[in-house]
């Protein structure tokens, strides 16, 4: 079931493209990686398939009606966003922030009923943060805070997830635990993933699919196996990629 | 609607809301009772529950509970004044007298004094002067990337320099008889004279409105694009926090001067005590800002008594500190 489709968009900042005439398939339990090289406009493309960003040319559809036409609370039902570079102003509590990943599902004036909060429980629980809801946002850790990231975006509950760098600040068990048991969920329950990555060789393990960032607009995309070339990563890079086999598996090493 | 305030975490939450609660009524009595002539706090029970014209009665009602009036109105509107800017802003230092909203109320409502223009249009420049005062600040101080602290603060402070200036030039001008009540109203000075029922009016629709968006101004404060992506339609949010921070500040303006540092400090000590839940904050935010304007003017007029110091005097010796106290230990906070 495709979840939403890309029709020959354009996006990007000022005259500079991230990707042009791009045609893309969200499809319900699929994984999407985003690759390129800094500053070529992931974040950009993450945040306008997203409805966060104005389009520059094409249109995106989620089940036959255009992105721009939904109430914001309708899209926030459908759409999550884990953010690069999350802002904290003014103490807050952990479960606070879980909880406000419950916002487009609490009406107006209504508080927060049981339910939700069994949910924020949950996902805290999932991260491995138990009791921590009364914790002080700012007594955490880097890789906790993303933790607790992850669980407000599990609680928005939403059929698609959209990561800029989800695997930003955390060590090397979570990036393969956390990922693992996260994106397993979000296929199990059928929800879309779209991930922007650095590390290529998450990318090609956690995910699917994957969409190639080259630069003024042009891109590539399709199934992991058929894109994560030698040859397109070293352009992508512009730099030699070595693809060495590790198992069933493989990865990749600049030379 | 006290379901909405009251979360299931937070049973402190209650008590501290009852203790806010009191404290109104009784700075107000306190504020009624103390003064160059002493009332005892009985007899002013007795003038209110009898309502005999009397010396007391006169004092009560006539000069010290307008002022108070007054005082609770500025108070509250310069505290959640304070409180929505710093939700816009996301900046814990903003507030209307250091970014210079309270300046550029002054200056309008100065120059429509100086044409010779009675009350209304005094107020209604002064809200003219607040909204554009910030909305200048927010739009030289916004870069690409949104709001920096010190790009904001420097902006602020610059405008406010402006706005001071040309409070110097228009004193200049004015004749001699003018001067002095334009000084003491700069100073910030509760006059006489209760605040009217538009002033009441602005702070009403103000305080629904914010308890109505509260949950979006939780958001709100986490990121532009945070809250966007959670469902909140932030340009049509920061626009409206900006039109009611603006007219609460004329509120202020036009009762009192410009007073400075109420906005920035009970915000503040509110969130230390309850935290940064705007659902909790708002209704906290406008009853301590109310009942300590209300002491702060019993004392303006007590302290060197019976000569009258300007609120906005005592409010600068307790804010200056604070404010450069909270400068500190965020520049600290940002290089850590």
């Amino acid at each position: 079931m495709t979840l939403l489709h890309a029709d020959r968009i354009e996006a990007g900042v000022g005259n500079v493209a991230a990707c042009r005439d791009l045609e893309l398939s969200l499809e319900a339990g699929t994984v999407w990686s985003i690759l390129g090289r800094n500053g070529i406009g992931k974040t950009t493309l993450l945040l306008t398939l997203a409805g966060l960003k104005p389009l520059k040319g094409g249109q995106i559809c989620l089940d036959g009606r255009s992105l721009d036409q939904l109430s914001r609370r309708a899209r926030a039902r459908k759409i999550g966003l884990l953010f690069q570079h999350p802002e904290i102003q003014f103490p807050t509590t952990v479960g606070e922030t879980v909880m406000s990943g419950r916002h487009p599902w609490i009406e107006r004036w209504r508080d927060s009923s049981e339910r939700d909060q069994l949910i924020v429980d949950q996902e805290l629980e999932r991260v491995g943060l138990q009791g921590f809801g009364n914790r002080s946002l700012s007594s955490l850790s880097g890789g906790e805070r993303r933790r607790v990231e992850l669980a407000a975006l599990a609680a928005q509950q939403t059929e698609m997830v959209f990561m800029d760098e989800p695997v930003n600040h955390l060590d090397l068990h979570f990036q393969t635990h956390l990922m693992k048991d996260f994106l397993a969920d979000c296929r199990a329950k059928g929800r879309a993933v779209m991930m922007v990555m650095h590390d290529v060789n998450l990318a090609v393990r956690f995910s699917d699919h994957l969409l190639l960032l080259f630069g003024d607009g042009e891109t590539t995309q399709g199934p992991v196996d058929l894109i994560a070339s030698e040859e397109n990563l070293s352009r992508l890079y512009q730099h030699q990629l070595h693809r060495y086999p590790a198992g069933n598996e493989f990865f990749f090493y600049p030379a | 609607m006290f379901k909405l305030l009251i979360d299931h975490d937070s049973r402190g939450f209650g008590w501290t809301i009852l203790v806010l609660a009191a404290l109104v009524p009784i700075s107000l009595l306190l504020s009624a009772s103390v003064g160059s002539i002493p009332i005892d706090w009985g007899a002013v029970f007795e003038t209110i529950r009898t309502g005999h014209p009397s010396v007391d009665y006169t004092i009560v009602f006539e000069l010290r509970f307008p002022r108070s009036a007054s005082a609770l109105v500025v108070g509250a509107s310069l505290a959640l004044a304070g409180l929505l800017m710093q939700a816009l802003l996301k900046n814990p230092l903003a507030d209307p007298y250091v970014l210079g909203t309270s300046g550029g109320a002054a200056v309008f409502a100065l120059t429509t004094m100086l044409l010779g223009f009675t009350h209304q249009s005094v107020s209604a420049a002064a809200a003219v002067g607040a909204v554009l005062s910030l909305a200048l600040v927010i739009f030289l101080s916004r870069d690409a990337g949104g709001w920096s602290s010190t790009r904001l603060l420097l902006t602020g402070i610059v405008v406010a320099s402006g706005w001071g200036a040309l409070i110097s030039f228009l004193l200049s001008i004015s004749q001699d008889g003018q001067i002095q009540g334009m000084l003491f109203w700069l100073m910030g000075d509760v006059r006489n004279g209760g605040p009217g029922f538009v002033h009441c009016l602005v702070l009403f629709s103000v305080l629904a409105f914010s308890l109505f968006s509260s949950r979006d101004l939780n958001l709100l404060v986490a990121g532009t694009f945070k809250a966007e992506s959670l469902g909140v339609h932030t340009l049509r949010l920061r626009f409206a926090i900006l039109i009611g921070a603006g007219l609460l500040t004329a509120v202020a303006v036009t009762l009192a001067g410009a007073i400075g540092f109420v906005g920035l400090v009970v915000p503040h000590m509110m969130r230390l005590i309850m935290g940064s839940d705007h659902r909790r904050l708002i209704p906290a935010c406008l009853m301590m800002g109310g009942s300590l304007l209300v002491i702060t003017e019993m004392l303006a007029r007590t302290v060197l008594g019976p000569r009258q110091l300007p609120v906005g005097v005592i409010t600068a010796f307790v804010g200056v500190p604070l404010f450069l106290y909270l400068l500190r230990r965020g520049s600290r906070q940002e290089t850590v």
